[in-house]
């Protein structure tokens, strides 16, 4: 074994509830020093509740242990490289933390009068506004709480507009390079899905795009760069058919972390986007989020968006609720505020400069990474990457061990994988996506990693195939679990 | 591998015509690409089908994929055993994991898919 993982003790866990104990507690109270009430008295009987079944009962040092002892059995990108393609997962800079840990903000409630807020009121003005500058675009609303429902708030903006003008349209552009969750956007916005094929370049072929932008097309929703890492190079020209034929161009933003401080979709003719602020701006993936998909359109879109708006008065902030065209709210409240916080901390520490710097390397580095792996790897797309690259396990194939393997191996060698089997367009693809926070020596150590299990491959592809090898649980039967979950622990009777 | 008998779709279905119903599936390369099946979703009978539009879905633990009818008509009938045992699908493809039965009401349809050499020379390509 090379580089980077060594063995390590890992203890084991049982289930918090297994553990528990009767009458067991965390903390003592004091004595009670004022007249005592009877609950039940004071709130009817029915409504309250004496016991919890299979509530956990646990001391403190137990609680703390489980937890931490659970955490060991994590990979985390603190820990290391987290090279899963199309998820962007970068580093979360402290700093973003310590300006969402402020008190004011910390402790900020959605219902306080606006004129205690008017810090937080500015934050998301002047979030809205930066990432207006960024993407080119006219207005952004911060409601949606992750990139699908972005992509889900976008679409619906876009059949606002085309039915204001007399007719929203029936069908939904995709290629079939966009991410997985846009057919799913367009269906549950009411539109029929028609799938584009990429030509061998990866891309959509502009020569055929114009006879399918027919006058039942409402939009065409593109990634880019699209889910091989490549970027649409005519993406001007795709946005300038559909607007000569009454239809818009939505992108899909997912992948924008390769295009901030570079170029903007606003100026290539993009109508609605939505970005990632879990991808591109930095904020946390961990712990399911939660994730924050922002929408930005343009001024012909703004009078659809999300209400409540922000709106100045007098020098102070006010939500405005006199929307009549909005297709009114998407999320309780304001959106993920805490998120938006770290976003606009990431974004004012980097400055234009920095966040220039960081679209650049995010290149760079996969640009690096392909290079070094192309000898070992096959890549069946020779377009330019952009922020990741694809592989398939063509070669690998042929002793039989697939990408699935390759990616279970790589945990032997103490990397998290990369994106197995997807894009869907590449049979067996790795997708790798290193990102720009990775040093060239955390680079070097996953490039050695993978040539390892190339050789291995070669040599020896049962240990490939039989792999993760160091790991607490070995490989586990995914096809049961999926063809017979069993979604909750029942204690034993 | 790929019976003589039956037509295929660039999207990996096939197609086999008995009077006026065809039969449809998808192929051995196709649940081979796919990986497990852990889930099928088929249509409804009666549900009116277009050539090349989705016809149903089928999950494996790598990804949802839609199934495209490979011929235009009425479903008449479903597969009601791979809804308990998607499994089939990766077992025998061409035959018991069949997936639905469809009335035809266009046969000169068939005009525009493969026979088995062209999809054979089809899937040599793409593997």
């Amino acid at each position: 074994m090379t580089g980077k993982a060594r063995s390590h003790i890992v203890q084991d866990e049982p289930l918090v509830f297994e553990i528990s104990a009767p009458g067991k507690r965390g903390c003592q109270l004091p004595p009670l020093d004022v007249p005592a009430v009877d609950a039940a008295e004071v709130l009817g009987a029915a409504n309250v509740r004496r016991e919890i079944e299979g509530f956990p009962e646990l001391s403190e040092v137990e609680v703390v242990r489980h937890f931490t002892r659970l955490s060991t059995w994590n990979y985390a990108i603190d820990l290391g490289m987290y090279p899963l393609g199309s998820c962007t997962m970068k580093y979360n800079p402290r700093a973003n933390e310590a300006a969402a840990s402020v008190e004011g903000l910390l402790w900020a409630h959605p219902y306080q009068p606006e004129e205690t807020v008017q810090g937080c009121l500015e934050i998301m003005a002047r979030l809205e506004r930066a990432l207006a500058e960024i993407t080119g675009m006219d207005a952004v609303s911060l409601q949606p709480a992750a990139g699908a429902h972005g992509e889900l708030s976008g679409i619906l903006l876009i059949r606002a507009l085309l039915a204001s003008r007399g007719n929203p349209r029936r069908k939904i552009l995709i290629p079939d390079s966009a991410h997985g969750t846009n057919p799913a956007t367009a269906a549950i916005a009411g539109y029929e899905v028609e799938n584009i094929r990429s030509n061998e370049r990866g891309m959509i072929d502009i020569e055929a795009f114009p006879s399918l932008v027919t006058e039942d097309v409402a939009a065409l929703m593109i990634t880019n760069p699209n889910t091989l890492g490549v970027f649409e190079v005519n993406i001007a020209r795709i946005a300038e058919i559909l607007h000569s034929k009454g239809a818009l161009l939505y992108m899909d933003g997912a992948n924008m972390n390769a295009l901030v401080g570079i170029t903007r979709p606003g100026d290539a003719g993009v109508d609605v986007l939505h970005l990632n602020l879990h991808k591109t701006f930095s904020t946390p993936h961990g712990g399911g989020g939660p994730g924050s998909g922002p929408v930005a359109v343009k001024k012909e879109l703004e009078p659809f968006l999300p209400k409540p708006r922000l709106k100045q008065v007098n020098g102070q902030w006010r939500w405005d609720y006199d929307r009549p065209q909005s297709i009114g709210r998407v999320r309780a409240f304001y959106g993920n505020f805490g998120v938006l916080v770290r976003a606009l901390a990431y974004i004012m520490a980097c400055g234009p400069e920095g966040l220039r710097a960081a679209t650049v390397d995010a290149v760079l580095n996969s640009n690096y990474v392909r290079k070094k792996l192309e000898p070992y790897y096959d890549l069946p797309h020779k377009e330019p990457s952009m922020h990741e690259c694809v592989f398939s396990d063509r070669r690998q194939a042929r002793h039989g061990v697939r990408t699935m393997d390759i990616a279970k191996r790589l945990i032997d060698y103490g990397f998290h994988p990369y994106t197995v089997a997807f894009p869907l367009i590449v049979p067996g693809a790795l997708m790798i996506e290193p990102t720009e926070s990775e040093s060239l020596r955390e680079l070097d150590l996953f490039i050695e990693a993978m040539i390892a299990i190339a050789r291995e491959a070669e040599e020896n592809p049962e240990l490939v195939r039989t792999a993760p090898h160091t790991t607490r649980t070995s490989r586990v039967d995914e096809v049961t679990a999926a063809r017979k979950p069993i979604l909750r622990w029942r204690p034993e009777r | 591998m790929y019976p003589e008998d039956f037509k295929y779709t660039r999207e990996h279905e096939w197609v086999k015509v008995e009077g006026d119903v065809g039969v449809v599936g998808i192929t051995f390369y196709a649940q081979q690409a796919l990986g497990d099946i852990v889930y099928v979703d088929l249509p409804k009978v009666g549900t009116r089908v277009e050539q090349g539009k989705p016809l149903g879905s089928v999950e494996s633990v790598k990804a949802v994929s839609d199934i495209y009818a490979p011929v235009s008509g009425e479903v008449i009938e479903v597969n009601e055993a791979l809804v308990e045992k998607p499994e089939l699908l990766n077992r025998d493809p061409h035959g018991a994991a069949w997936l639905a039965k469809i009335r035809l009401n266009s046969p000169e349809e068939l005009n525009n898919l493969l026979d088995a050499a062209q999809y054979q020379a089809l899937v040599a390509e793409e593997s």
